[in-house]
């Protein structure tokens, strides 16, 4: 069953591969990628039967946050009940979007915005060494060079150093970062498409 | 034909990377693994042990990445390394709990758990909530797991895979309750979080090494191997490439 599972995972791996560059494997390859959307779409129900199974499980051993849990599954099920009954058009499941999931997740942005200018603060206490002390001058000289203010822009912060710091050195830091990831994640790729790594199929 | 082979260039490259990985793989198969130093690694190791030892867990969050896009890389990569500390700690009163915030990822990832389980002979005492899709939405996803590092007694959060600056909530959330931090991403803002919440910052490329540092073997180790070999030829060419606009306009 293992080889079985390697095997076909390699020669769909290499037939969608072979679809980006021979044309003849293109038809294949929109074949697979849509089969392989369809099964994400059903990996979403397994997700959320995971999700359901570990909260279930909280409330029946009073575990801590236990009382979330419950309102989780609670807010889970009167979704999907709407949802199902009004469809997902209906203003009513609108109101749900847009009156309590979005606004939440606005709340996370805004809370983030704390939580990361509080771990600024404590970086040097976790830090004090020349990189941490390069990326605290950096966000704060970017931090003044983006603030808007009633005068305009911060003489040379703002019309030079920023633009020098933002569009010269971070475009080029990034680049050199997205290129070594690009790296990894070829020869990660072929590892799975050597079958070296199997992260299907228990192996 | 110039039109076909600027076409088959990256085909080229890859059968070119594929070929090194399988060579330097067999070469280096009874020579051990000779790693430069990466903190954030060796306190990964270092809390492996500990963490069997205390009776804490280890809390494995490995994103949202979509397999099925470009940021499926990084998610593959976490999960090699998943697979090894489930392996590890599978015998453990209080074994590692894996995080995700995408449903295929979430499969692959109670799959990967429940190999490591296998690979310990431990295989019955594997449960399939240990692997956990908290969320599908990136802060949906770091909502849940948030919970998981507060709640579950985790002795240190190990953030492996696609995440942006939702990061910052799960990092904060670890900080205060005093649980050490390991983070990489492959997004940029993910990483600058991380580089500003974590003990010893992974940046880049370092995201794929975990796997040859916690001795996943040669095939990881080639890899590095491979990758340094590709990044020294991706700085000729950019060098190469400036030299000669240089040149052309002198």
């Amino acid at each position: 069953m293992r080889v079985f599972t390697a095997v076909i995972a390699i020669a769909t791996g290499i037939l969608i591969l072979f679809g980006y560059f021979f044309e003849p494997f293109a038809i294949v390859q929109t074949l697979l990628l849509n089969w392989a959307i369809i099964l994400a779409s059903v990996a979403v129900l397994v997700g959320i039967f995971n999700l359901t199974s570990v909260h279930m499980n909280k409330i029946r051993h009073s575990e801590k946050g236990s009382t979330y849990s419950a309102l989780l599954i609670i807010g889970l099920v009167a979704t999907l009940f709407l949802g199902i009954l009004l469809r997902p058009q209906h203003s009513a499941m609108q109101m749900i979007l847009n009156g309590v999931i979005i606004p939440t997740e606005a709340a996370l942005m805004g809370l983030l915005t704390i939580s990361l200018l509080y771990a600024a603060i404590r970086l040097l206490r976790r830090r004090a060494d020349m990189m941490g002390i390069v990326f605290l001058v950096t966000a704060a000289l970017l931090f003044l060079g983006s603030a808007t203010l009633p005068f305009g822009d911060i003489p040379v912060i703002g019309t030079l150093i920023r633009p020098w710091v933002s569009q010269i050195l971070a475009l080029g830091g990034a680049r050199g970062i997205l290129i070594g990831v690009a790296l990894g994640t070829l020869t990660t790729a072929l590892r799975v498409l050597f079958g070296i790594d199997r992260p299907y199929g228990g192996q | 034909m110039m039109e076909l082979l600027i076409q088959l260039f990256p085909l080229v490259i890859i059968i070119f990377a594929a070929f090194l990985l399988l060579a330097i793989t067999l070469w280096k198969r009874n020579s051990p693994a000779k790693l430069r130093d990466i903190p954030a690694l060796s306190r990964l190791y270092r809390m492996l042990g500990l963490s069997v030892e205390d009776g804490t867990r280890l809390h494995i969050s490995l994103g949202h990445g979509n397999l099925l896009d470009a940021r499926g890389g990084s998610a593959l990569a976490g999960l090699a390394t998943l697979r090894i500390i489930a392996e590890k700690t599978s015998v453990s009163d209080m074994p590692a709990i894996a995080s995700s915030g995408d449903p295929v990822l979430g499969l692959l990832t109670q799959d990967t758990l429940q190999a490591g389980y296998k690979a310990a002979g431990v295989d019955e005492m594997y449960s399939p909530t240990t692997g956990r899709v908290t969320g599908l939405t990136p802060f949906g996803f770091a909502a849940g797991a948030m919970q998981i590092s507060r709640n579950e007694k985790v002795s240190t959060t190990v953030m492996l895979g696609h995440l942006g600056v939702e990061a910052a909530l799960i990092a904060d959330t670890s900080d205060r309750d005093n649980i050490t931090i390991i983070g990489a991403s492959d997004d940029i803002s993910g990483q600058a979080v991380l580089f500003a919440n974590t003990q010893d910052a992974l940046i880049g490329e370092e995201l794929f090494a975990a796997g040859a540092y916690l001795g996943a073997g040669t095939s990881h180790t080639a890899s590095l191997t491979v990758q340094d070999i590709l990044r020294w030829l991706v700085i000729a060419t950019l060098l190469g490439g400036a030299a000669i606009k240089l040149l052309g306009t002198i």
